[in-house]
């Protein structure tokens, strides 16, 4: 059985898919990739799709899913490298996959990894500021009280 | 008129199956001189036909004819199985009725990527698929 590689870039993932894959193949990647996940605390993947000249409606999902699976688990998934003609091809076939960061190409992606991943670092660290102002103001008001 | 050259008959029962009537139909298109994107418009609805077969009816047949209307030329596949049948094609048929979760039949996905669809269904008895691509 065949597989495809993860590898490992800094603190992101790397899995590109090469083209025409049998669909055990496709789940095996997902379920490897949530393992990779879960080993290395990774907080980004990169699924390149470059080579892949078609995706029908059960890559389609297989893609959303892993997308949607890994951010349980904290990690940002970006989906780069999708070809015009799958492009139009989906779109046509009323798969949009609009829950699914996209980038052109895998130096798009780290990028929007980044920002991505900074951006909802901030928002943690504004929640834990304005929970514990909540509680300073709790504190404050049973002080007075 | 429309005169049909040779055509191609596959199997399909598994998963390698599907990968190779993919890459069967990919290859005719491309021999037609489709455009790619019309290559992966062809390939994809084929890709969803044989799912169907698979998933409804645990595979069946297709083929795939060379056809010629005059000066053009196009490609015709035939998806047959002789599983349990679409009760409602009408509901099949309808968009929205499917969905990208997998749910249904993803026919009016699949007929927009064509130039024609045409369906055959009967409970019981089978269903045939028969869709063109002109270039």
């Amino acid at each position: 059985m065949e597989k495809i590689p993860i590898i490992k870039v800094g603190d992101t993932l790397l899995v590109s898919i090469q083209t025409d894959l049998q669909d055990q193949i496709a789940m095996t990647m997902q379920t490897d990739l949530l393992g990779r996940i879960e080993q290395t605390s990774a907080r980004g993947v990169i699924i390149d799709i470059s080579v892949v000249d078609i995706v029908d409606s059960f890559l389609g999902r297989v893609l959303s899913e892993t997308a949607s699976m890994a951010r349980i688990m904290n990690a940002v998934v970006v989906v780069v490298g999708i070809q015009p003609s799958v492009a139009i091809t989906l779109v046509e076939l009323g798969l949009e996959l609009k829950q699914i960061p996209t980038a052109l190409n895998v130096e798009r992606g780290l990028q929007l990894l980044r920002e991505r991943i900074a951006w909802e670092d901030h928002a943690v660290a504004d929640d834990a500021e304005s929970r514990e102002l909540g509680r300073e103001e709790e504190r404050a008001r049973n002080g007075h009280g | 008129m429309v005169t049909v050259s040779r055509a191609t008959r596959l199997s399909i029962s598994n998963e390698v199956d599907l990968v190779r009537a993919r890459q069967e139909v990919r290859v005719q298109a491309q021999a037609l001189g489709f455009s790619l994107v019309d290559q992966t418009r062809i390939t994809t609805a084929v890709s969803e036909l044989i799912r169907n077969m698979m998933k409804y009816a645990g595979g069946g047949t297709m083929e795939i004819e060379g056809v010629r209307n005059g000066i053009r030329a196009g490609l015709r596949i035939i998806c047959h199985d002789k599983g349990p049948g679409i009760p409602d094609i009408g509901l099949a048929m309808k968009e929205g009725y499917s969905t990208s979760n997998g749910l249904g039949y993803g026919l009016p996905g699949t007929k927009r990527l064509v130039d024609e669809f045409d369906i055959w269904s009967e409970v019981g008895k089978g269903t045939r698929v028969t869709i063109s691509k002109w270039r």
